[in-house]
């Protein structure tokens, strides 16, 4: 067991550490460039001597990740159980995610920047909910629908209410499909915010701070900031793929 | 311990099931079939009945229409002089199917306990069923796993706890060991007798293993496909069902019913092996 575990986590480690030492061996050999790609260590260093700000580019773009990626969960859960419940309304949301779902939303940053004013982050944050909603909305309905025969047999023999139907089988049934969703609305979230960043809006945020960093020619630390963002969204997905795993515990059918 | 007040008693005579003229036809967009046709059949109270024969027949749509989980498309359905759904609501059977169909999210106790809570049981009520009821079915050490952490034969063990939680007086099963090994499949019959003897419930009891039906049943209820009739009642001599044992299996009379039921089922096909979907072992 040990063993196997020191192995899964050591195998990644050590690949990491030796693709990094070529990278460095390589940009110091063949003299490349800092602006086509700097080596490890100058990123490094420019991660290392401004670790604050770089932690508060990444913590305003999370904020707003996270505003996104709760209200955008909010209101795809609350409209999968509409859907789930009324047909009408089934029908009514049907058209309208499967035209949303193919919008690039990121390109309505330029819009809503207009429209909640270029000061605020209210446009970075609609973004991402909105880039979240999709998922979670397709995944928790896939997941209401799902309910197998046998268990709406049971809940009917039994005489269940409506709604102690909904409690007991439907609502738990449906948790590790929503939680699937959550999972891959997570890292759209962090996309979304981000790259919103690209459009406009606020000189703040880890996405500001790439482009700003670019703009002054210094690349090293523009690629911190790279390396910040994607430790932001690592810091997504584990937290939400921990909550995905806890919520599938024990799902095989019985 | 407390009774989950669902059922009164039965006044004399009235049969736990009583089928009379039912007809069922299905409609879907390629026309319409008729799973059963002229059913008639009476289940007497702390009887056991098997329904057998082959797949399509209809025996699943027969427990089904009793579990008023189906309507009858014409002809009636009582159990224990209610009609089905009053039945139904006033929970006086427990149903197993050949699906375990337990909640995975929940523990064996919890599931178990399911029945009880949904119609209102106390805490302590469906604690101390739960506790009598898994060592009713030999699952004492497993209240706090999950189904997954279970084999098969013991899944559908917890099913059938699920399905007394609340002392029916009549207990509907589809198929419920249809996906046993042969080893496991003779044990939960063994279980089920002596269970059965312990209860006094009725038993309506889907199957297509014809020494299965023998072993279990006070009578064998042969049916036949297309549409699905009941071609043959055959009342099993093998004695009270709460007395038989394991060594039964091996009894000539048991040989001789097992040969009884098979020629019925075979009917009107002489010397042809076996009726498709029938297991003869
Ligand atoms: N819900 C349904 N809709 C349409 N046809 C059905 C339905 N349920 C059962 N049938 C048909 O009724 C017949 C009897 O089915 P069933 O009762 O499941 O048979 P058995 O349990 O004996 O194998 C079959 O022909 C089956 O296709
Ligand atoms: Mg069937």
């Amino acid at each position: 067991m040990r063993g196997a575990a020191v192995r899964t986590v050591g195998a990644p480690i050590l690949l990491g550490i030796v693709a990094l030492a070529l990278w460095q061996l390589a940009v110091v050999a063949l003299d490349v460039k800092p602006f086509v790609v700097p080596s490890p260590l100058a990123i490094g260093t420019a991660f290392g001597s401004t670790p604050d700000t770089i932690l508060r580019a990444a913590l305003l773009t999370g904020a707003n990740a996270l505003v996104g990626l709760l209200v955008g969960t909010v209101v795809g859960i609350l409209f999968a159980v509409l859907a789930a419940l009324s047909r009408v309304i089934d029908e009514i949301t049907a058209p309208i995610v499967a035209g949303l779902a193919v919008v690039p939303i990121v390109a309505l940053a330029p819009v809503f920047y207009t429209m909640f004013g270029a000061n605020a982050q209210t446009a970075r944050q609609l973004i991402a909910a909105l880039a979240v909603f999709i998922p979670v909305f397709v995944n928790t309905l896939r997941g209401l629908r799902q309910v197998r025969p046998v268990h709406r047999d049971l809940m009917r023999a039994y005489a269940a209410s409506p709604w102690q139907a909904t409690r007991t089988v439907t609502l738990p049934g449906a948790l590790p499909y929503l939680f699937t969703g959550f999972r891959i609305a997570s890292s759209l979230a962090v996309i979304s915010a981000l790259v919103a960043e690209y459009f406009g809006g606020p000189i703040d945020g880890i996405g500001r701070a790439i482009t700003t960093a670019v703009a002054s020619s210094n690349y090293a630390l523009a690629w911190a900031y790279v390396l910040g963002s994607i430790l932001l969204g690592l810091v997504f997905y584990c937290a939400t793929l921990a909550l995905e795993i806890l919520a599938t515990r024990h799902r095989r059918r019985a | 311990m407390t009774e989950v007040p669902t059922t009164g008693p039965v006044p004399i005579g009235v049969p736990a099931v009583e089928v009379r003229g039912v007809d069922k036809t299905f409609s879907s967009k390629n026309g319409t079939v008729t799973a059963l046709e002229g059913i008639d059949l009476a289940v007497a109270p702390g009887e056991f009945v098997s329904l057998i024969g082959p797949s399509g027949c209809g025996k699943s749509t027969l427990l089904r229409l009793i579990a008023d989980l189906e309507a009858p498309s014409t002809g009636s359905v009582t159990v224990f002089g209610k009609t089905a759904r009053q039945a139904r609501i006033d929970q006086e059977y427990g149903i197993a199917f050949q699906q375990a169909g337990l909640l995975p999210w929940r523990t064996v106790r919890a599931n178990i306990e399911l029945p009880l809570e949904l119609h209102g049981a106390s805490r302590a009520e469906r604690t101390a069923r739960a506790t009598e009821l898994l060592e009713l079915v030999g699952l004492s050490d497993f209240g706090g796993s999950y189904p997954d952490q279970l084999s098969g034969g013991m899944q559908q063990r917890v099913a059938i706890a699920r399905a007394l939680a609340e002392r029916p007086r009549l207990l509907l099963m589809d198929e419920p060991f249809g996906a046993l090994d042969e080893m496991t499949r003779e044990r939960m019959q063994t279980e089920l007798v002596r269970i059965c003897g312990e209860t006094g419930a009725a038993v309506v009891f889907v199957t297509h293993s014809i020494p299965e039906a023998v072993f279990l049943s006070n009578r064998v209820v042969v049916m036949s496909p297309r549409p699905g009739r009941i071609r043959e009642v055959l009342a099993v001599d093998l004695g009270r069902a709460a007395d038989r044992r394991d060594d039964l299996r091996e009894d000539e009379h048991f040989f001789a019913n097992v040969s009884a039921v098979r020629e019925l089922l075979h009917g009107d096909q002489g010397a042809r092996p076996a009726v498709r979907g029938v297991e003869n072992r």
